[in-house]
């Protein structure tokens, strides 16, 4: 099989981290804050090399697009099992104002370029939530689009002849589809678990390479069409109050107006 | 009816006592030989016995609990005054689930004041008070062993005063680690312990119980890092050397006896400890060794390459992976190996800190010293790593009956235990496996039966310790003596250093009312 397949890996704030606002409320404190590939990303970067390893795909592609920091992450995905990655440099300004629809036009010029037959994505990030980045893909590409169901996949994703054959659990049982490739796959949470890179192949990542590429050689404009006006932590939760007896309970209700 | 039961009541000259002393007559003084018969003859055909020195003594003349008694606890903790079975259940029964006492009161005093006032009256109604923080002692030292009183440090949880300079930090002693670590952690600091326990363990305990824990290697003791501690006494006096002083040398370091005294000499209230700072980049290396030599080596160059910056250096063996995946589902993220070592480094600059890292492990890799491993530098795969060390415990527990030893001893050393027990006990025991910190020369031996079994106690022990007395080693690293290793203190302390501890003890409490039947020998009244 000469397939080769493209993967977005996306670097994030790591999820356990708390959040901070910063004090000018135009965005989230970055600095110094832990990095991670986002949960969804790695899920899909262990989906590929499984396609890999059984045979089904020959090349494993690793992209990411932001600072030189997002190297790291492609590393990560080298580590699991990506043969070469594509570092697409979006820094300063350009980096805060990234989103889904500037990265999917990344993306599909990418994909022309490397004659990619698949793509597989995260279904959303853990930073912004869009769930957007794959849809828009395969629509500027024209390819078709699947998501497997969260919690029901049956890990099935095969490639037979020209069609990528996904078996999916329903509630009523099992549903198997088949759709043309190219195509654009977005991965969610229970579609596998991620392995962890052992020493062997990181030591091996390091010798992979990363090529370094600019939005505006791929064409793309990556000015935004979005400004942030401003960032707020969500309102604080009230405490609750606790009453001893149910005619307390009453007389309060009344008191807000409840009742 | 095992062997000793029936020797019990044979004089003095049985086949056990001459056997031990022959053993290693050359170690042992003519002293401690005639000690530890003394103590078989005293003890023999009661409780404790030759053949199990871990028992409970019969119970010695305290006071029994009146209406008058409750009547003066419920004036003073009004609703904190529990003697409903149900709920005095949990408090009489240890963690391991193997020692169990018949408490009929449990009190949760909030303040100093009224810690001090409890042991004041029972001092004068000659009460006995077994102290109690988060009961997670394996030792059985943290519950009553007959009708004690428990003194629960529950409800005295509050932080009294951080200060983010000096990073030292005061709170009352039944905090709990993991609400103390999340507290400094919000703050930049970190607590200088780590322990498995951490969600259910009081700071107080472990004081009294001089925990190690998996930071040990890194930050020291407790014995370093506590500055400071206020303590109720016996007799209901409040001692407070509750310094926040890095360095005072004013006399006589009284907190130091406090420290490790598993709740004999004094109740310790409240706690001033040193902090270090929250460190900015904490990696974790998960490594796969194919035998205990080649894990020693790794640890030396461990030691060379990474330096300053390595926290913690643990290992477990392949019985304990195949329980976390048996009971907990848990996966191995390597190859199948003999031995398994958890690497943290800690330190304020992620880039420098991952260049030694990835130069040490290319170094243990193309060395073959290590022959698989995975490394981690985001928290939730961090936590993940650091499970398969911390559970192994909660993985036992599910295989029937756990007879758990806590040994120090030459770092060389510590494997050849586990081996030559799995020689010794042969089919009498289901698993024998072997963890712990092996940076510190501290083995967790742990050997499990579907059921208590007392021919394979007996197989275990004295074995155990007499092995480990052979290399001077330590019977309890950190786990402390409690009720079951009191009797075994011989061992590894000689008999003027322990008639010392029990003149200590009677000067401070000459009632013996704090904790008795604990860590110190029977024989010692």
């Amino acid at each position: 099989m000469s397939a080769r397949v493209l993967v977005g890996v996306k670097r994030v704030i790591d999820y356990a981290v708390k959040i901070r606002v910063k004090p000018d409320r135009t965005g989230v404190v970055t600095d110094g804050v832990k990095h991670s590939m986002n949960p969804f990303c790695e899920i899909a970067v262990e989906e590929a090399v499984k396609l890999k390893e059984k045979k089904l795909v020959k090349e494993v592609v690793a992209v990411s697009c932001g600072p030189q920091q997002v190297q790291e992450t492609i590393r990560t995905a080298l580590a699991m099992g990506a043969d070469r990655g594509i570092h697409v440099e979006v820094s300063g300004k350009d980096y805060e104002t990234l989103g889904p629809l500037q990265v999917s036009k990344i993306l599909a010029a990418l994909a022309k370029k490397e004659q990619a037959d698949l793509i597989i994505l995260g279904k959303q990030a853990i930073d912004d939530d869009c769930n957007q980045t794959g849809q828009m893909t395969a629509a500027l590409l024209d390819w078709p689009q699947r998501s497997p169901e969260d919690g029901t996949f049956a890990s099935e994703v095969n490639i037979e002849a020209d069609k990528l054959k996904v078996v999916r659990e329903i509630d009523g049982g099992l549903e198997t589809i088949k759709i043309n490739l190219p195509a654009v796959v977005t991965a969610d949470l229970r579609l596998n678990t991620p392995r962890y890179a052992t020493l062997p192949n990181i030591m091996k990542a390091k010798k992979k390479k990363i090529a370094n590429v600019k939005p505006a050689d791929l064409g793309v404009d990556v000015s935004s069409r979005l400004e942030v006006l401003k960032v707020d932590e969500p309102p604080q939760r009230q405490a609750g109050v606790k009453v001893e007896t149910v005619h307390d309970l009453v007389g309060k209700l009344k008191e807000a107006g409840r009742i | 009816m095992g062997i000793f039961q029936r020797f019990a009541r044979i004089p003095l000259k049985s086949t056990y006592i001459w056997s031990l002393c022959r053993q290693y007559s050359t170690d042992l003084t003519a002293v401690d030989r005639a000690l530890i018969q003394h103590r078989c003859v005293h003890n023999r055909g009661l409780g404790a016995s030759p053949g199990n020195p871990g028992a409970a003594p019969p119970r010695l003349p305290f006071s029994r609990v009146t209406q008058e008694d409750l009547a003066f606890f419920r004036t003073l903790l009004p609703g904190r005054t529990i003697t409903d079975p149900d709920l005095l259940k949990s408090s009489n029964v240890d963690w391991l689930k193997t020692v169990e006492g018949n408490s009929e009161v449990l009190l949760r005093p909030k303040t100093t004041e009224e810690v001090s006032q409890i042991l004041r009256y029972c001092n004068e109604r000659n009460l006995a008070v077994c102290p109690q923080g988060g009961n997670t002692g394996l030792v059985g030292g943290s519950v009553p062993v007959f009708d004690e009183i428990i003194l629960s440090t529950s409800l005295m949880k509050q932080v009294i005063t951080f200060d983010n300079i000096s990073g030292i930090l005061t709170c009352q002693a039944g905090c709990v680690l993991e609400n103390l670590s999340n507290y400094l952690e919000e703050r930049d600091f970190i607590m200088p312990l780590d322990l498995g326990a951490k969600g259910s363990c009081h700071i107080g305990g472990n004081v009294s119980t001089n925990a190690g824990g998996l930071r040990l290697l890194r930050y020291g003791s407790l014995r370093g890092t506590v500055l400071g501690l206020e303590v109720v006494l016996a007799d209901g006096r409040i001692l407070n050397c509750l310094a926040t002083l890095r360095k005072d040398n004013t006399g006589y370091d009284l907190k130091q006896l406090f420290i490790g005294s598993e709740g004999t000499l004094g109740v310790i209230t409240a706690v001033s400890i040193l902090c270090p700072r929250k460190p900015k980049a904490v990696n974790v290396a998960f490594l796969g060794c194919s035998s205990f030599q080649q894990l020693l080596e790794t640890f030396q160059c461990c030691r060379g390459m990474l330096g300053e910056i390595l926290s913690a250096f643990e290992f477990l063996d392949a019985s304990c992976m195949s329980l976390l995946e048996k009971h907990l589902k848990l996966t191995n993220p390597i190859t199948e190996s003999p031995f398994y070592i958890v690497i943290e480094t800690a330190g304020s600059n992620a880039t420098h800190d991952e260049e030694k890292l990835h130069k040490f492990l290319e170094e243990v890799m193309t060395s073959s010293l290590v022959t698989d491993g995975t490394v981690a530098t985001e928290a939730t795969k961090i936590k993940a790593l650091w499970s398969l060390r911390e559970r192994v415990t909660e993985a036992l527990t599910h295989e029937g009956y756990t007879y758990k030893y806590d040994i120090s001893l030459p770092v060389e050393k510590i494997y050849d235990l586990v081996q030559d027990m799995r020689g010794h006990l042969g089919d009498m025991a289901k698993n024998v496996v072997g963890y712990g910190h092996v940076g510190d020369g501290n083995l967790h031996l742990n050997i499990t039966s579907p059921s208590k079994d007392p021919a394979l106690l007996a197989a275990i022990e004295p074995y155990v310790y007499e092995w480990t007395s052979k290399w001077k080693g330590s019977i309890s690293a950190e786990h402390g003596l409690g009720l079951k290793k009191r009797n075994y203190i011989y061992y590894s302390k000689p008999s003027e250093a322990v008639a010392l501890m029990g003149s200590i003890k009677a000067m401070l409490d000459p009632k013996g009312i704090l904790n008795p039947y604990k860590t110190l020998p029977d024989n010692i009244h």
